[in-house]
């Protein structure tokens, strides 16, 4: 571990259990997500994945009827722990929808939102260096140039593709560890989904990325490691070219090739 | 081929009576209204000048014109507005983005939808037990508002209610994702984007304590007095409390001035819902979404 308690690991969870009421989505579920590398999961519907995803940043206990027991570790850690500030979990671990969910303001306010949250709370922010963060995070997102004329246009009249990339965006500014997508191109068409995928590739190495799809090519052509997931438990785990070249479990070679799903 | 059947013209038939069914109810409810207003704009119409609106009543009621009904009305109007918008719009940003849906909250919005149901002479007495009597606010303008308040208390809630509740889900997960707090986020997401909805229901809620009479009679509308109100622990006359007791009170007062009155109380009612709509559609034509 360096100095700010970084392991190996951005993310892992010990004995994850969790139930909706009376029913159970995650059995004993131990997760290593090793940091600055993209990891996907894949699994049929309902298998858990979006759920697990969602345990990492805490947002599912919004629902009430949730229970979890065991512990997810983030950055070392417990993000359950009785100290724990959600506003600080969450400014580390940003998440991304399914659905783009830019909000009706424009295309600037919508990027430096999370940012004013955090920072303008403590002190004053220049408008210098709210255009520096701005400019920093489209360009990571490879936006900056199809919107640099047009900052203070609605985010929502934006394309699908460029609206994911935004909400992505909006998350760089606040400086997040981790990301979490939950199926990030499952609203775009083909050529919105290799842009997108395009971007998450550029942004690994930065932060650690938790990705869940559908698309069993693009866990395969964008993922460092895979993970198959089934009613709830993780079945394999492993480097996503020896998942998908030789799955060491029957379960998950039928799947990756298309016997259920 | 391709011809009526026997059961189709039979369908058909059905659904020319039934058009003509739902068309005859939608006739029913506007003419009266057209009926009213005309009746009104025909007989009340001849009494409105300057003179009617700005000076007060003379010779017992039955001349002159309704001046301090008029101002009353706005002052009782606002101070409701003052006592019931700040309450009404926090608890239904509690009820709508705090609360969790359990049965207490459950409760709670079956008594408002149930508090929105009792007569108005029911609130009007309860007005002067607690208002005038307990709180010793004494009949007065102060009095007559609060309990329109509480009167229009539960449209404000639930209006309001509605249009947080308008706002998609989404808005507010992107928030809280970014780390904003629940306040944050009614702050600078949910009010900005619910605010037309809020503004329609205070607009109605004015209309409606503008026209009520029985809550302010016996709390501090009186029948006659020509001084305009000074603070709101004085009386006031108040245009629908005029309208009732120059009709069915007072003899000798000329059809025409009734009639005038109740033209001037008809068209704020009216304005004030032409307005709402209006701020409506403007608000509603900025949303992107």
């Amino acid at each position: 571990m360096d100095s700010n308690g970084h392991g190996e690991f951005a993310i892992e969870t010990r004995g994850l259990n969790l139930w909706y009421g009376d029913f159970q989505a995650l059995f004993d579920v131990d997760l290593k997500v090793r940091r600055g590398i993209i990891t996907s999961m894949i699994g049929p519907s309902g298998c858990g994945k979006t759920t697990l995803l969602r345990t990492c940043n805490r947002i599912n206990e919004r629902l009430g009827y949730v229970r979890t027991t065991g512990s997810v570790l983030v950055l070392g850690h417990d993000v359950f722990a009785p100290e724990v500030e959600l506003v600080q979990v969450r400014k580390q671990v940003g998440m991304v929808f399914q659905r783009p969910n830019p909000l009706p303001i424009s295309i600037r306010d919508n990027v430096l939102f999370g940012f004013r949250l955090h920072e303008a709370r403590t002190r004053k922010v220049a408008r210098a260096e709210e255009d520096e963060a701005l400019e920093s995070a489209l360009r990571q997102v490879l936006l900056w140039d199809s919107v640099k004329d047009r900052l203070h246009h609605a985010a929502t009249a934006l394309s699908l593709e460029e609206q994911q990339k935004l909400c992505i965006a909006r998350l760089l500014p606040v400086k997040p560890e981790v990301l979490l997508m939950d199926e990030p191109c499952s609203a775009l068409d083909p050529s919105g989904t290799e842009a997108v995928e395009e971007m998450i590739w550029k942004l690994r190495g930065d932060y650690t990325i938790l990705i869940v799809t559908h698309n069993m090519a693009q866990a395969r052509r964008a993922s460092d490691e895979c993970v198959f997931m089934l009613l709830g438990k993780i079945v394999e785990h492993e480097r996503t070219e020896e998942l998908f070249l030789a799955p060491r479990n029957a379960e998950t070679a039928d799947y990756i090739e298309g016997r259920y799903g | 081929m391709f011809t009526a059947t026997p059961r189709n013209r039979r369908s058909y038939r059905v659904q020319n009576v039934a058009r003509a069914a739902f068309f005859l109810a939608t006739v029913a409810l506007v003419i009266p209204v057209l009926i009213i207003v005309a009746t009104l704009a025909v007989k009340g119409g001849p009494a409105i000048s300057w003179e009617f609106l700005f000076t007060p009543p003379r010779d017992n009621l039955t001349a002159g014109g309704i001046m301090p009904a008029l101002v009353g009305t706005i002052w009782l109007v606002v101070v409701a507005l003052l006592a019931s918008v700040p309450v009404g719009v926090a608890a239904a940003i509690y009820l709508s983005e705090y609360a969790p849906d359990n049965l207490l909250t459950r409760t709670i919005n079956l008594a408002i939808i149930n508090l929105a149901g009792v007569p108005s002479i029911v609130h009007a007495l309860f007005g002067v037990g607690a208002f005038v009597l307990f709180f010793g606010a004494g009949t007065s303008i102060l009095a007559a508002s609060l309990t329109l308040a509480v009167m229009t208390l539960p449209v404000v809630i639930v209006a309001t209610r509605e249009s947080l509740q308008a706002v998609p889900p989404a808005f507010r997960e992107a928030c809280w994702n970014m780390g904003a707090t629940r306040w944050q986020t009614i702050r600078k997401v949910v009010l900005p984007n619910s605010i037309s909805g809020i503004l329609t229901g205070v607009i109605l809620e004015v209309s409606r304590s503008a026209g009520e009479t029985a809550p302010i009679m016996f709390t501090g509308a009186t029948a006659y007095i020509v001084f305009l109100p000074q603070s709101v622990m004085d009386q006031t006359m108040a245009l629908s409390y005029h309208l009732f007791y120059i009709a069915t009170q007072q003899t000798g007062v000329p059809e025409e001035l009734t009639f005038g009155v109740a033209l001037v109380l008809i068209s704020i009612v009216l304005l004030m819902n032409a307005v709402s709509i209006s701020f409506r559609v403007y608000l509603r034509s900025l949303k992107k979404w």
